[in-house]
């Protein structure tokens, strides 16, 4: 194998996964009992990994720029918190966003490739990363074509996973599976092996778009493929649970599973992102629980 | 290999804080009696009940001699012959569910207590040990006015006084395995719990009276080995129930050699757990890992002995031992420890001595990085590789965390590998294949064979062992069977 040579994943190290047991292992980080120290440790965590998106008909320009500020500052008064990793928007909302978290670490995020479903020639999806680039993206939220990996044209699913990672440039991708449309493990896992065979720098549950979006034992899948590829080549990627995940409870589980499945390596907003807009609020309160020792009124807590 | 400690518990660097389940929500007497007829009866004797993960003394406990059982079995006598015996199956019915509510409503001091008393981790006794000891009251009290139609035609009948010898691995969980089905057949009940793990037993007597139980059905006797061969011995017993060792079942069979007892005797393992290339190899991991350190491997069925095909071995070596730094050791009342305490010292000896034996004979030890705790009873979860079948850890039930690997390259071998041993209670495959996981659970002798799991346990699933494994079924229609004339 040459080096910078992609090649097609072999089937045959891509393991099959028991449903019942996968399951039952995504139940047990649940029954971890995070307390004190570790709990505000970890929702500070939580804040800094969080792409805070928007990603409507109606986003306009008001809109995501106040979504930046929050994004930078998520709780005012208290640098201690956050920022948050990055903001999502749709490609025409790039330079808008760009603009606002300049000078900040805050990247921003696109969808791109007809996101989200993915139903327009490779061209024209190619095209829009290209424009979301030059817009000032710092990273690329691709989808994959479900209907072509479901009619078994797995290697057309390699190839515009690797179409988009040239098309990135500089740019990093992520790569969107839509779980929910794949509906089992097995297509799953094949799924996140063929994506990181291909370049993908995160691989990425869902659009947020369809019903089911992540739960935790697609993202263990997804993790044990992460977990494999690095076993295999030492090479890390990095992982985004998209909707879904609306409180801190529930993110906290995520990251009891990024940190048992794949190590406190992982840990950091580099290798780890949650997809979510509610969540961040969330997340807030409970920080200020763990300091007052009481819930607060939402009206404390900023909606933008 | 992580441990809850003080220090600082930030979420990416420390360990996790500590979680204990809280203790203050009920009560343990510093002292408990024996309890037979209905009331607890002082015993000349006392013995100490310990924490295994502290070293320290919980309570005193009666220790039942001759007198005393005799006592226990005239008083199970009587009720058998009286009120118990009178009521109809709806009406045991009644007090088995009234039972199997109680349990529900203080599980969570159960669990506690099991956990003080016999050093496995809390989450285990919250979310296995305890639900599974309520779903046997359950299920059984559903059984109670049904027998005709599970043996129609053949008109089933009580045996009398059953005396039931349990250990102390799952103490509740076996308390309720042996009386649930007892008492929905009509038969009253002798019990006495593992002198290591007293009291869960003791609490369940609690909860008898609670269900005003009538006098004298079920009696709970405590003491070591002899309390237990006094019952055993007992000219009144109508049938013996027994899990245990292997060394005890067979004494038992000789000492009611020549009378008229019915037995059921579940006895020890040497599980086989086989894993196929084509194995989902993420679960099976799990699985091999719950196989052998559930409960710190003190489980009859533990699937002590791994075979895995050649061609995956190093991969899922790799992978076990990768996941075997995660496992969290410590106290068991943590509710993130995965592997509490040894359940004795003396166990703990018995376990240094085979690993000791693993390592003379050649093959490969590894455990896991990380201090154990100072005070109280610990071993590391521990696997062994370049085993062989005349290994001891191959050949003898160790009944602690540890695993021994051995490789195989074809079905046929597994199969000659996997029965070729004394034991026969249960054993594993991991494959994908359904055509495979058929003829391999066929060809394996054991009484009980998961596929793509390990350690799933259900009241209506009759559970039991081929050849020193023991003899009898435990646990759904062939369980009740044990303890019925017909």
């Amino acid at each position: 194998m040459k080096a910078g040579v992609l090649n097609f994943p072999d089937r045959r190290e891509s393991p099959t996964i028991d449903q019942v047991g996968v399951e039952e292992r995504a139940k047990r980080f649940c029954a971890r009992s995070i307390k004190k120290g570790t709990k505000m440790s970890a929702l500070k965590l939580a804040v800094t990994m969080l792409d805070v998106t928007t990603l409507e008909g109606a986003d306009s320009v008001g809109k995501v720029r106040q979504m930046c500020q929050k994004a930078m500052q998520p709780l005012p008064g208290d640098p201690s918190v956050g920022p948050a990793a990055a903001v999502c928007v749709y490609p025409r909302m790039v330079k808008t966003a760009a603009k606002a978290v300049e000078g900040s670490s805050v990247l921003v995020a696109s969808v791109a490739t007809q996101f989200p479903s993915g139903q327009m020639r490779l061209k024209e999806r190619l095209a829009e990363v290209r424009y979301a680039v030059g817009e000032g993206a710092d990273e690329i939220d691709m989808v994959i074509s479900r209907g072509q990996f479901l009619q078994g044209e797995y290697r057309a699913i390699f190839d515009e996973v690797a179409a988009c990672k040239e098309a990135c440039g500089g740019a990093h991708l992520k790569v969107i599976l839509e779980t929910g449309e794949l509906t089992t493990y097995d297509n799953v896992r094949w799924a996140s092996d063929i994506a990181i065979a291909a370049g993908a720098d995160f691989i990425k549950t869902s659009t947020g778009k369809v019903p089911i979006a992540a739960t935790l034992p697609v993202t263990l899948v997804m993790l044990q493929a992460i977990e494999d590829h690095y076993d295999r080549t030492g090479k890390m990627v990095g992982m985004k649970p998209a909707g879904g995940i609306s409180n801190a409870k529930l993110a906290i589980q995520y990251l009891v599973m990024v940190r048992e499945v794949l190590g406190e390596k992982w840990l950091t907003n580099k290798w780890f992102r949650f997809g979510a807009s509610s969540l961040t609020n969330d997340l807030l309160m409970q920080i200020r629980k763990q300091e007052t020792g009481r819930y607060q009124s939402g009206d404390y807590f900023t909606k933008d | 290999m992580a441990k809850t400690e003080p220090g600082p518990h930030n979420f990416v660097f420390g360990n996790y804080a500590p979680a204990p389940e809280s203790k203050d929500h009920f009560k343990i007497k510093k002292s408990y009696d024996l309890f037979i007829g209905g009331k607890w009866v002082k015993a000349s004797k006392k013995f100490e009940t310990i924490n295994p993960a502290t070293g320290e003394v919980i309570a005193k406990v009666g220790e039942a001699g001759k007198k005393e059982v005799g006592q226990a079995v005239k008083a199970a006598r009587k009720a058998f012959e009286g009120e118990w015996g009178q009521l109809s199956g709806a009406e045991r019915g009644k007090y088995l569910f009234r039972i199997a509510r109680l349990i529900q409503e203080r599980s969570r001091e159960l669990a506690v207590v099991e956990s003080m008393d016999g050093g496995k981790p809390i989450r285990e006794s919250r979310d296995v040990d305890i639900p599974l000891v309520a779903a046997h009251f359950f299920y059984h009290a559903g059984w109670a006015d049904k027998l005709d139609y599970a043996f129609p035609g053949v008109k089933p009948k009580p045996l009398g006084v059953v005396g039931q010898v349990i250990p102390w691995n799952f103490p509740l969980l076996m308390a309720a395995w042996k009386i649930a089905p007892a008492l929905a057949c009509g038969n009253t009940v002798v019990l006495k719990p593992a002198e290591t793990t007293p009291l869960t037993a003791l609490k369940l007597a609690e909860i008898f009276e609670d269900a005003g139980l009538p006098p004298g059905t079920v009696n709970i006797v405590t003491g070591a080995g002899e309390t237990g061969q006094a019952l055993i011995e007992h000219p009144d017993v109508d049938k013996v129930a027994f899990t245990g060792s292997t060394a005890v079942g067979k004494a038992i069979r000789r000492a009611i050699a020549g009378t008229d007892k019915k037995f059921t005797l579940e006895l020890g393992g040497k599980a086989a757990n086989i894993v196929f290339e084509d194995a989902p190899i993420n679960e099976a991991v799990e699985g091999i890992l719950n196989g052998i350190f559930f409960n710190q491997g003190h489980v009859c069925c533990a699937g002590s002995r791994l075979f895995v095909q050649e061609s995956i071995a190093d991969k899922v070596i790799k992978k076990l031992k990768k996941r075997m730094e995660t496992l969290i050791v410590g106290d068991p009342l943590d509710k993130n420890t995965d592997i509490g305490a040894i359940n004795s010292a003396e166990q703990l000896e018995r376990i240094k001595a085979l690993v000791k034996a693993g390592e003379r004979e050649g093959a490969c030890i590894w455990q896991p990085e990380g201090r154990l705790p100072r005070k109280g009873n610990w071993f590391k979860p521990t696997l062994f590789t370049e085993c062989a079948q005349s290994h001891r850890i191959v050949q003898e039930e160790i009944f602690g965390p540890v695993l021994a690997i051995q490789t195989f390259r074809t079905p046929q071998e597994a199969l000659e590998k996997a029965n070729n041993t004394p034991y026969g209670l249960s054993g594993g495959v991991w494959t994908d294949k359904g055509s495979k996981i058929f003829k391999m659970t066929t060809g394996l002798k054991a009484g009980v064979v998961w596929a793509n799991t390990f350690n799933k346990f259900d009241p209506t699933s009759p559970f039991g062992g081929y050849k020193e494994s023991g003899i009898g079924r435990e646990g759904g229609v062939h369980g009740l069977a044990a303890y019925l004339n017909f």
